[in-house]
């Protein structure tokens, strides 16, 4: 099962001119991930909270028999989370080894852009987003955030970081 | 790299470790042929292969330590040396092959240091034995050589002379065969690299000086053997016939496959998984009540999958013999080191446990069983000096025990010094003196697991560098496990150390605190208790923190909902105490709900949780659920450390409650008037309240409160504190039968375990006198000087129509006569006190003639059971009831008062017990009146 879900990352930049992303908002802001990154996208049935665990970490998740971390992408972009009524929508990702669901307000479609158009983060971009942002490619009417996938999941616990 | 290869690295690791352990068995018991047999052709087997593989070095030493066992096959007399030299081989040998495995090919370097001193090894044997015999009966070399080798080899000396003419002498004209013989050796010697040409050697021997100490280095005496190795005709014969008798051995044992231990996990996790999907389907059929066929066959599968997991469980168990393959070599070589006697006494090496399990143990075991060598056992002139044998034992012993596995390393040397370690402990400030000075020897003990904590006079290569037994501690821990010391100063140390069978799947209870599911591993439960304000069982607080009285000891209460930061309410008072005993450490966590107990397969934290150290894995339920695994080890670090104590002063508390209990009161510690502290025996006390100030009433001027639908009178505990009219009101409440007396004291403290030594009486009638209580000046209070304060109430009491049944109290504590006289007095009974049997006999032959005698059977020297015998066979107090109290009502006791004619059996704290059993026997007197 492990062998199957490790794909390289970087693996469609090589083959086309066009990489492909799958489309997340979370507060009206529209961001993108590299697909080659996304295992799966699944709606948030039953979460398992986790006391005493970073902000960051929403909860634990049964995914198909595998207990994968739920990290709020809400919260890392320093954003307050939502009202958690309605479905809530989960991106499975893989980081060093380990399962995550990356929680966000909705999953949006599949874009091929040209990477070749991504500009660079504006320079007046809050830090928090600039750390997780690869870049900003102009869509028609609003513009998508590129994510760092392995940026997104490299938070520290609350003991390392002391 | 070659699969042949990693086949043979495989399995001659296996046998050189069968080798290392059988060598030591050799050495000891040298007449044991299965034995050397066995080793024989193991060494046998590896030869043959490494020659096949075409892998020089390993031959050429495990050919020439074949030979010298050959030696000892043909009855040479196994020596200390001879078997270290063997054991040094085989070290080389494992490091050749460690090469070979990371490289693939032998590595660069000769051998001919250990080939030589091997080869004069196994032919200075021939050589002095032809010396010797020759004279006499030459042909017969072979055989009469080993007892004079015994002789001549230890005192190290073989001159030249005798060489000389044993060399010329042998190859005599009437041993042909030898001649023939010796060519072939030297060509095959030949062959080998770094080997010396048979002219160097006459040369060698020619030169070589006069006596040939032993101890000079082997290389040069070893050319002189070398040449003689001519000698020995037998060798070349008795390889072939060995040859087959390896492959019998080999080919009778084709029971087993090898597994690659990744193809395991993978199974163990893929049955794991089955097992979940299997719980979940069990969790569907029991919310179903509607059959539809498919109950009996998932009743079937759930029995299928349970096989599997026990058998897929099985495929990873291992004797843990395993672990201690390498110990008997390591307390050889360490006596050795170390000049000392000792032997190693392995029992249970085939009780099983996990392979996991196992790989963690293997090293803190390795550890321990140094330890026991150097710092535990004696050197034998000590021993000799305290009378023991100078042969000192190290026993290994492991057993099945509930769930776990115990093992149990034990020394029969001088024991922990105490001494040593609490001067050690003072001196690396872990705690100061004055706690120390109330520290059970236990408890000191338990600093040897303190990081860097060593009292070892020398730093020797083996231990005493302070570096391990803290790691041992925390390994064991690790993987859930405990370890224990029990040390009696001379007489040895035990370590026991209980892990669990294994760590994929542990029975877990699994409970809720606040909608959320957690599991508890079952290892660490030992009870449930429900609780709620109006059960038997319910959760006091002092100073807010939560307790449990369970037995009569008091047991720390950890709200799980508080630890989670789930819920800020402090006092939940209903739910399920689950009470755990972690190491010497017992506390009970407080849960809202407990469900049931379910097989779990515990699955790691993600590493970005793996810090909370409350969890120690997380599993997927029946029913879907994620939930987390509470780590008893973990909560109990925390309640160690809440209240900024370490893990020792946590274990402390607890400690001093187990040790020496008989010296231990419980004192309820509070604060009076201008801040003082006071204390008063828990025992005594019925209650805690708080209770509004503004309930209370002043009926003409004196204070009481409705309580429980009765009138309580308040008394203050001291002039200077005044019955609040406003607030919180803290009380003590003494109660008996259906009177009760509230004490107002201005804040509860503490409730501690501490020896009570009243120090001096006070003049004041309110004070018993003061003790130092936990390091501070506590004033013990003297209930009995309120109870006049509110006479009035307890005088309308009915108990005082007994009134006129005498009595006599012998009891050796002036305290607990102090706190039992006012009592009785007050439930009607005249009392006379006695503090000694002696005592007691005087009054009684001066005239008095108590109704009761209630006495304390625990007086010095059981002189409190010889009193009792003397009353008991005169006439006039034969059968006068007599009630004995003591602290701990053990059966042995009981047994004694029976036979003694105790008419009964208190417990000392049972205040409440006491009474109602005078008050049953002022009954039956009054029917006899």
């Amino acid at each position: 099962m492990k062998a199957m879900n490790t794909v390289a990352f970087d693996a469609p930049k090589l083959f086309a001119r066009e990489a492909e992303f799958i489309t997340v908002t979370v507060a009206g802001q529209l961001l993108g991930l590299p697909i080659g990154r996304v295992h799966d996208v699944f709606v948030v049935s039953e979460m398992t909270k986790v006391p005493l665990a970073q902000v960051e970490i929403a909860g634990l998740l049964n995914l198909r028999g595998r207990v994968v971390t739920a990290v709020s992408l809400r919260s890392r972009l320093g954003l307050q989370d939502g009202d958690s009524t309605g479905r809530r929508m989960a991106v499975g990702l893989e980081y060093q080894g380990e399962a995550y669901g990356l929680l966000v307000d909705e999953v949006g479609e599949v874009l091929k852009l040209n990477p070749d158009e991504m500009q660079p983060n504006p320079v007046h971009m809050d830090r928090r987003w600039v750390n997780l942002s690869q870049g900003v490619h102009q869509l028609q009417g609003q513009l998508m955030i590129v994510l760092d996938v392995d940026a997104v999941l490299a938070f520290v616990s609350e003991r390392e970081a002391a | 790299m070659d699969d042949l290869l990693l086949e043979f690295l495989t399995e001659t690791n296996e046998h050189l470790e069968t080798v290392d352990v059988e060598m030591v068995r050799f050495e000891q018991d040298p007449n044991n042929q299965a034995i050397l047999s066995n080793i024989f052709r193991l060494v046998h087997t590896i030869k043959g292969t490494c020659g096949f593989l075409g892998l020089p070095r390993l031959e050429a030493l495990a050919h020439a330590a074949e030979t010298l066992m050959g030696k000892f096959r043909d009855g040479m007399p196994v020596t200390t040396e001879a078997v270290s030299l063997i054991l040094t081989t085989l070290d080389r040998i494992k490091d050749i092959l460690g090469e070979l495995e990371r490289h693939g090919v032998e590595p660069q370097g000769t051998d001919d240091d250990l080939i030589a001193s091997l080869d004069y090894m196994s032919n200075a044997s021939s050589h002095v034995q032809a010396v010797a015999d020759t004279p006499v009966q030459a042909p017969t070399v072979g055989t009469l050589v080993h007892q004079v080798l015994e002789r001549e080899l230890k005192p190290g000396e073989v001159s030249l002379d005798e060489l000389e003419r044993a060399f010329q002498e042998a190859p005599g004209p009437d041993d042909g065969n030898a001649a023939g013989t010796l060519v072939y050796q030297v060509l095959e010697r030949a062959l080998k690299p770094g080997e010396v040409s048979l002219d160097e050697l006459e040369r060698a021997f020619r030169e070589a000086p006069g006596p040939v100490p032993a101890s000079t280095p082997m290389t040069q005496a070893a050319p002189v053997v070398q040449a003689a190795a001519a000698q020995k005709p037998s060798k070349k014969d008795a390889e072939p016939s060995e040859s087959p008798e390896g492959a019998e051995g080999i080919s009778g044992k084709v029971q087993t496959i090898r597994v690659n231990v990744d193809t395991l996990e993978h199974l163990m996790t893929m049955v794991s998984e089955l097992v979940l999907t299997r719980n979940q389907l069990l969790e569907i059929a029991r919310r179903n009540a509607e059959d539809y066929g498919y109950k009996v066959p998932l009743q079937r599968l759930s029995q299928v999958t349970a096989e599997l997991q026990d058998g897929v469980m099985k495929t990873r168990m291992q004797p843990i013999g395993n672990a201690w393959q390498k110990l008997p070599r390591v307390v050889r070589d360490l006596s050795n080191e170390l000049s000392k006697h000792i032997e190693l006494i392995m029992q249970g090496a085939d009780t099983e446990l996990d392979r996991q399990v196992l790989e963690v143990i293997k090293d803190p075991l390795t550890h321990m069983v140094r330890n026991s060598a150097d710092h535990g056992i004696e050197s034998p002139a000590e021993r000799r000096a305290v009378g023991k044998s100078e042969k000192g034992i190290i026993r290994l012993n492991a057993y099945h025990e509930g769930g776990s596995i115990t093992i149990e390393i034990s020394d029969d040397g001088k024991g922990l010094n105490y001494a040593a370690i609490r001067k050690k402990a003072v001196e690396r400030a872990i705690v100061s003196e004055s706690e120390l000075e109330r520290m059970s020897d236990a408890q000191v003990a338990k600093f040897i697991f303190h990081p860097g904590f060593s009292t070892a006079a020398a730093v020797t290569s083996v231990s005493g560098r302070g570096v391990g037994m803290d790691v041992v501690k925390t390994n064991i821990e690790l993987i859930g496990g405990t370890v224990d010391i029990r040390s009696e100063q001379g007489r040895g140390t035990t370590f026991t150390i209980k892990i669990p069978l294994t760590l994929a799947i542990v029975a877990a209870l699994i409970v809720s605190s606040k909608d959320q599911r957690f599991a508890i591993p079952q290892v660490a439960v030992s009870e449930l208790v429900r609780v709620s304000p109006i059960s038997e069982h319910s959760i006091e607080r002092i100073n807010g923190t939560p307790i449990l009285r369970l037995r009569d000891r008091l047991l720390p209460i950890v709200p799980l909902s508080k630890v989670m930061r789930l819920s800020e309410s402090e006092d939940i008072n209903t739910g399920f105490v689950v009470v755990t005993q972690v190491a010497q450490q017992r506390f009970g966590i407080l849960v809202d709900g407990v469900f049931h107990t379910e097989e779990i397969v515990v699955k790691p934290m993600s590493s970005k949780l793996k810090h909370i150290q409350l969890f120690s894995g997380n599993t997927i339920l029946g029913d879907g659920a994620v939930v987390l695994i509470v780590d008893p080890n973990g909560l109990a670090r925390m309640v160690g450390s809440e209240g900024q104590s370490d893990e020792f002063q946590a274990d402390l508390a607890l400690d001093q409650a187990i040790a020496a209990a008989e010296e231990l009161t419980s004192l309820l510690v509070f604060r009076g008037g201008g801040d003082s502290l006071k204390a008063v025996p828990l025992s005594l006390v019925t209650r805690l309240e708080e209770i509004d100030a503004s309930t209370i009433e002043w009926a003409s001027g004196r204070p009481v409160v409705q309580y429980r639908g009765r009138l309580m009178p308040i008394v203050s505990c001291d002039d200077e504190l005044e019955v609040r009219r406003q607030g919180m009101q803290s009380l003590l409440v003494f109660s008996d039968g259906e009177i009760s007396m509230g004490l107002a004291v201005a804040e509860i403290v503490d409730i501690v375990e501490d020896k009570l030594d009243v120090e001096l009486l006070a003049e004041r009638s309110d004070l018993v006198g003061s003790a130092v209580v936990r390091g501070r000046t506590t004033e013990i209070v003297n209930v009995a000087h309120y109870l006049p304060l509110v006479l009035e109430t307890w005088s309308r009491s009915e108990q005082r129509a007994k009134q006129g049944n005498s009595l006599l109290l012998i009891d050796g504590s002036n305290f607990f006569r102090d706190m039992l006289v006012p009592v009785l007095k007050a439930s009607g009974y005249r009392v006379q006190t006695a503090a000694t049997a002696q005592d007691a006999a005087r009054m009684l032959s001066s005239g008095s003639q108590p109704d009761f005698i209630v006495a304390d059977l625990e007086l010095p020297g059981h002189s409190s059971f010889a009193f009792i015998a003397t009353l008991r066979a005169d006439a006039q107090y034969r059968l006068t009831p007599i009630i004995g109290m003591t602290l701990r009502p053990d059966a042995q006791l009981l047994a004694l008062a029976r036979r003694f004619k105790i008419t009964e059996v208190v417990s000392k704290v049972d205040r409440r017990g006491l009474l109602s059993a005078l008050a049953e026997l002022s009954g039956t007197l009054e029917e006899a009146a």
